[in-house]
């Protein structure tokens, strides 16, 4: 039974005044300072000390508020990041070194972070990198890879320079000042105090039947405002990404399929919500025999989790291109091996949160999403309403790396806002998030390859399973990109790929950096190493010999005839391979137990959808008074989307940056700009950007009437154009208002051409690849099996570099999820469902990153640029599984490459 | 339900012995453990009782009380053979964790895995409990934990502090933690070493203790004795030294593997407490 509770008003400073607040027994000072203070820069990602989001400065010591009882601050002062940017110079200084060094990408982790620097830099003035280090590795950071956050507190030179932030120039973030300074509003930022919550049932089993009671009479015990289940869904209670494979229901019926599943969910005040047991909800389950693996779900007998998809599998892809038998047979040496790795969870900072209320009898949600207008098409199918009924807001993003691509709160929070015609909030708890949302695949590789002695391949055989858990989400994505991309950027005439998706009573594993492009990179990458090895061949050398050309038909028979990059990447890495090989050798003579080694890989990767169409809309206008407004609806999710989308519309019209009034994703208000996933914003959402700068600019040419060189200057009503004939003037406020307040207007479409595939994987995928090679040092200790990797090189072909800190920023980011994903990182359903047990790098494990940006022009690409969001991590798990083999000998082929796993091979090699 | 915040020890007591509360403290056991929808009857928050935060010295004992955090711990003026406390009060979580988190608490919570047992338990402590029916109560730390999470608390009884005889000032010590990244992380295993050293670079006197290899941290004693009369470079850790370790296979790692690195990690301790 609910007991009664006895609040207190308690008395505190909260950033230098004087705070009163009623706080019930053991409350959270995280929740009182958010909720009854309206303190919303106080972030929270875990609700456990995992993450230092919530850091705050207890009598200016850094704590983690959601563990601090609200009672304890009772007397005592309490500073938050908004309070000390107003009050404080340091404060402020620092903000500005964030933005200057790209330091805040989603924005989430900021306020833990400049928390906890603030307290450093009060006592410490010039803090050292290993200070800053001890200062901050309380705060998880999922995007920036720390890097800049270091240089950001120790105040190293600024990156970022004023400019007009034309392409290929690095200015400040333009959306980046509300993340320094603790205004930022995020998925649980938005909903007003007060408003009702959400509580969602999820199964305790990977399987299992259930039965409810009476939830009437529940609901009518309680109090509680509803209760809402498959029954409540007006539409179909089906949605997926992909419209073929759109296999999950929004609430389980009769049978759940994984742990986490969702079967009904509580609408009630934040009162009800404190006090509830989850375990008086009235269902029953009883726990069924569950497959969670991907070979037991093949056996005969093995339960169907769908109908049509015999033996559990999902989908495949395949690509052949010559003779891969044939070739293997011919090739002087061959190597084979068999690679696995696990479920990877996202481990964004902002668990997956929002809002939704109903106005003038539409339901609007307010969420965290890459998505929007795809949130917008499941919606329209769940709830069966006209789509002009509903509306998309997406709030900022505080991380996403592919997973909120898929819906998750937005049915419930449009249901429970349907239902109860009331504003509703839901914010998931963390291990919530991390049971319920997609995950990476784990995959189960077997490959094999052959060279002549010159060291050309002659032969690639690959075959892939993927476990695709519960339902089909991103699955057949990443079965179909996998054959495409499992070569490497490597030119291969005899080749044979063929993945598969396979259902298990796991999670549903989707969309994650790569799309399994980062499994299948591990297969390869580490298997030429090997076959260098074998023939004798130095790994960077056998890599050059092989890499894919401008003019080489890719293995699904494309030729580019331009922009192939992947030599130059390697080639880049020539001097750091050399002389830190030859570093590695002379350490590694004295040195028993630690040794040390140097490993290289590359990868590529396709930008935008394989062989499909993805148009992005982008739309711009002139307001009567001047100013140029973008209408931006690609989302931002830490990557830089608005900033890079920004600066090349401008570049396109011809006006600086920061002249631009942006206008952000909203379905109401933006054109379509398609979904940030597949490393397609810079390239296609940029491309329409371009588009639309042009033919605005190309509009007020001609209707001034002047050259196509002239300088163009908005304000004050009117544009003045400068050219050889002088200045000219076009006043504005003559022109017809649409109903968009825009007297002159321009919208685009830019759409990648593409071809399909036939059944043999020929055709044209992609407008464009984007390359990249990684070189990393590590020190292994042998006795303990850890690795420490103390040095990545990273060379990337991007085409044109559009903002290059921005570039640096997302190379540095990708890393560190590499780097977790080689070394620690494995979501085991019921084991690691929290960021405790479920490890990430924290500040502590990202060594310095030399970056080496490429620009070899593609020319689909908006001022040559290309795609990088995924590439940044494809190479990294392969490099140190590759340098880990340099250091000791030993080939790990199942990441995570954890010590027990590292030494337990190291044991084995030296029996 | 309520949140009651005592001042003096009586009061904490008599509080204590009105039946089904929770102890709080830093809270960063409480909170991660807490159950949605259930709640004790009241907290009761040991922070602001009067002389719980200080360590004091006296001529044999040196004193911790409940309240005192990690970073007091770290901020302290303490001899060479409290080097493996203050290193691992630096490894605990995170400087957040550090400033909120007490030794006490750590001690209470009796993980397999909490990294203040093996230095305590090198260190010799002691565990001062007090209830109002019972008074008080000082048990070595190795009777006052039974099991993983579970002690001889009683329901009405609380920890006032920590009591370790004054060590010699020639004892220096050292503390190994292994763990999957550098930050934030519960241990792999870890060991305390706590040493003295003649003149001849000979040990004289031993404690090791080893964590998150068995239920409850524990002392090595056929390690410690093998260890005597030996230079530090010439000990060897024979696998029967580590009998009484019974290391289990989690996400972690394997026990095998925790069987195998307690080896070297003790071997480790030993070298860099010899070292200081
Ligand atoms: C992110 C994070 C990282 C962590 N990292 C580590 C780590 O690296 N190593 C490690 O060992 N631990 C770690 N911990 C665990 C925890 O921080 C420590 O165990 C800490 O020392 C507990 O102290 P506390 O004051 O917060 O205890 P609390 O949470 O306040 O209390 C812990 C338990 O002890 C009881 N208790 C507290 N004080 C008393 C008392 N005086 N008398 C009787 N009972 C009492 C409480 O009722 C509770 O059961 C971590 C925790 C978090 C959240
Ligand atoms: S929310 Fe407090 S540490 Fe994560
Ligand atoms: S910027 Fe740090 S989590 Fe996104």
């Amino acid at each position: 039974m609910n007991k009664p509770f006895f609040s207190q008003q308690i008395a505190f400073e909260l950033n230098t005044q004087p705070a009163r607040a009623d706080a019930t027994p053991g409350q959270r000072l995280s929740e009182l300072l958010r909720e009854n203070l309206g303190a919303r820069d106080v972030k929270i990602g875990c609700d456990a000390g995992d993450c230092g989001a919530c850091t705050v400065l207890l009598d200016g010591q850094p704590v983690c508020a959601c563990l601090t009882a609200a009672h304890q601050v009772e007397g005592r002062s309490v500073e938050t990041l908004a309070g000390l940017y107003r009050a404080e110079e340091k404060a402020k200084r620092l903000a500005d070194s964030f933005q200057n060094h790209g330091a805040a990408q989603c924005g989430i982790c900021t306020p833990g972070m400049m928390v906890s620097a603030i307290a450093l830099l009060r006592n410490n003035d010039a803090p050292t990198e290993d200070e800053v280090k001890d200062a901050l590795g309380g705060v998880l950071c999922r995007c920036t890879g720390y890097r800049k956050i270091i240089d950001a507190v120790v105040g190293a030179p600024a990156i970022a320079h004023d400019g007009d932030g034309s392409v290929g120039t690095s200015i400040r973030r333009l959306d980046g000042q509300c993340k320094v300074d603790g205004t930022e509003a995020f998925g649980d930022d938005v909903a007003p105090v007060g408003c009702l919550e959400i509580f969602v049932i999820r199964s305790p089993f990977a399987r299992a039947s259930f039965t409810f009671e009476n939830l009437a009479s529940f609901a009518d015990a309680t109090g509680v405002e509803a209760v809402l289940t498959a029954d409540d869904i007006a539409g179909r209670n089906i949605f997926g990404v992909i419209p073929q494979f759109m296999d999950q229901p929004v609430f389980a019926e009769a049978e759940t399929r994984f742990r986490g599943e969702a079967v009904a969910a509580v609408v009630a005040t934040s009162e009800f919500m404190s006090t509830f047991d989850p375990r008086s909800f009235p269902v029953t389950w009883t726990e069924m025999p569950a497959t969670q693996n991907i070979h037991d779900a093949q056996k005969d007998g093995a339960v169907q989790l769908h109908h049509g998809r015999d033996g559990n599998v999902m989908c495949g892809g395949f690509v052949t291109c010559g003779d891969a038998q044939a070739g293997l047979s011919a090739a002087s040496k061959t190597v084979e091996g068999h690679f696995k790795s696990g479920f990877v969870e996202h481990g964004y900072i902002e668990p997956e949160a929002g809002f939704a209320q109903i106005v003038n009898g539409r339901v609007e949600v307010h969420a965290c999403t890459q998505a929007p207008v795809m949130d917008l098409d499941s919606l329209q199918i769940i709830l069966g309403l006209d789509r002009s009924q509903i509306r998309i807001v997406p709030t900022a993003v505080g991380g996403g790396f592919g997973s909120k691509l898929d819906i998750s709160v937005q049915p419930y929070l449009a249901l429970a806002a349907l239902k109860t015609g009331k504003p509703v909030r839901i914010c998931y708890s963390r291990t919530e998030s991390m049971q319920s949302s997609t995950k990476r695949h784990p995959s189960d590789i077997r490959l094999k390859i052959g060279a002549d002695a010159e060291g050309r391949i002659t032969g690639f055989d690959f075959y892939g399973e993927f476990d695709t858990g519960a339902y089909a989400s991103w699955g057949p994505t990443v079965a179909n990109r996998v054959p495409v991309h499992a070569s490497g950027p490597y030119a291969i005439s005899n080749y044979r790929a063929e993945s598969k998706g396979i259902h298990t009573h796991n999670p549903p594993a989707g969309a994650f950096r790569g799309f399994g492009v980062p499994q299948s990179a591990i297969a390869q990458e580490s298997l030429f190493d090997d076959l260098a090895r074998k023939l004798g061949i130095d790994p960077l050398e056998f890599r050059i010999i092989n890499a894919l050309e401008d003019g080489v038909p890719t293995v699904c028979g494309q030729v580019f005839d331009q922009g192939v990059g992947i030599t130059a990447c390697l080639k880049a890495l020539r001097p750091a391979w050399q002389s830190e090989t030859a570093a590695a050798k002379a350490f590694n003579e004295t040195s028993t137990t630690i040794k040390r080694g140097v490993g290289i890989a590359a990868g590529w990767y396709g930008c935008g959808n394989t062989s499909l169409p993805n148009p992005s809309t982008i739309k711009s206008g002139v307001r009567p008074d001047g100013r140029v407004v973008l209408y931006q609806g690609a989302m931002d999710i830490g990557q830089g989307a608005n900033t890079v989308i920004t600066q090349i519309f401008a570049t396109a019209l011809g006006v600086p940056a920061d002249s631009i009034s942006r206008i952000g994703a909203d379905t109401d208000v933006t054109p379509d700009a398609g979904k940030t996933s597949a490393s397609r914003q810079t390239y296609v959402s940029g491309n329409a950007a371009r588009l639309s700068g042009e033919a605005l600019r190309r509009l007020i040419l001609e209707r001034m009437n002047v050259a196509r060189d002239a300088e163009l200057t908005f304000g004050d009503g009117e544009i003045v154009a400068t050219d050889a004939e002088g200045e000219h003037r076009f006043d504005l406020s003559k022109l017809a208002c649409d109903d968009e307040r825009l007297v002159l207007r321009a919208e685009e479409t830019y759409d990648p051409p593409t071809r399909p595939l036939d059944e043999n994987g020929q055709g044209a995928p992609y407008a464009q690849f984007g390359y990249a090679a990684h070189l990393v040092v590590v020190d292994v200790d042998t006795a303990m099996g850890t690795v420490k990797p103390t040095k990545f090189v990273a060379a990337h072909d991007v085409g044109r570099a559009i903002n290059p800190m921005m570039v640096e920023g997302q190379v540095h980011g990708g890393i560190a999820q590499g780097l977790g994903m080689a070394l620690m990182e494995e979501y085991v359903p019921g084991r690691t469902e929290n960021l405790h047990d479920y490890l990430i790098p924290t500040i502590g494990d990202i060594p310095p990153i030399e970056t080496i940006i490429i620009e070899e022009p593609d020319a689909h690409g908006p001022y040559g640029a290309k795609g990088l969001g995924e590439h940044v991590l494809i190479p990294t798990a392969p490099a140190i599984l590759n340098a880990i083999n340099a250091a000791t000998g030993v080939r790990i082929t199942r990441v995570p490459a954890t010590p027990s796993l590292v030494r337990t091979e190291i044991r084995k090699a030296q029996r | 339900m309520s949140y009651i915040s005592p001042t003096k020890i009586d009061e904490a007591l008599e509080v204590l012995s009105r039946g089904s509360g929770k102890i709080i403290a830093g809270g960063t056991d409480v909170y991660p453990s807490a159950q949605l929808g259930q709640h004790p009857d009241f907290y009761m928050d040991v922070t602001r009782i009067d002389g719980l935060k200080r360590i004091s010295v006296s001529k044999d004992i040196v004193h911790f009380g409940s309240a005192v955090t990690w970073t007091d711990i770290i901020n302290a003026d303490l001899g060479s053979a409290f080097d493996a406390l203050k290193a691992t009060a630096r490894e605990v979580g995170s400087v957040q964790i550090q400033n909120a988190a007490t030794l006490a608490g750590n001690v209470c919570n009796a993980s397999p895995a909490a990294d203040g047992v093996p230095p305590l338990l090198a260190l010799d402590a002691s565990v001062e409990l007090a209830s109002r029916a019972q008074g008080s109560r000082l048990l070595p730390l190795a009777e006052f934990i039974t099991g993983v999470r579970s002690t001889v608390l009683r329901r009405d009884e609380m920890v006032v502090g920590l009591q370790v005889p004054v060590p010699p000032s020639t004892m220096t010590s050292a503390f190994e933690k292994l763990g999957s990244r550098r930050y934030l992380v519960i241990s792999i295993c870890m060991t305390a070493v706590n040493l003295v050293l003649d003149q001849d670079n000979r040990i004289t006197d031993a404690r090791i203790a080893v964590g998150a290899c068995s239920a409850v941290a524990q002392r090595l004693p056929a390690l410690e004795a093998s260890v005597i009369g030996q230079r530090p470079a010439d000990v060897e850790i024979k696998p029967e030294f580590l009998a009484p370790l019974t290391p289990i296979n989690d996400v972690r790692g394997a026990a095998a593997y925790r069987y195998d690195v307690v080896q070297e990690q003790c071997r480790r301790a030993i070298m860099q407490a010899a070292s200081r």
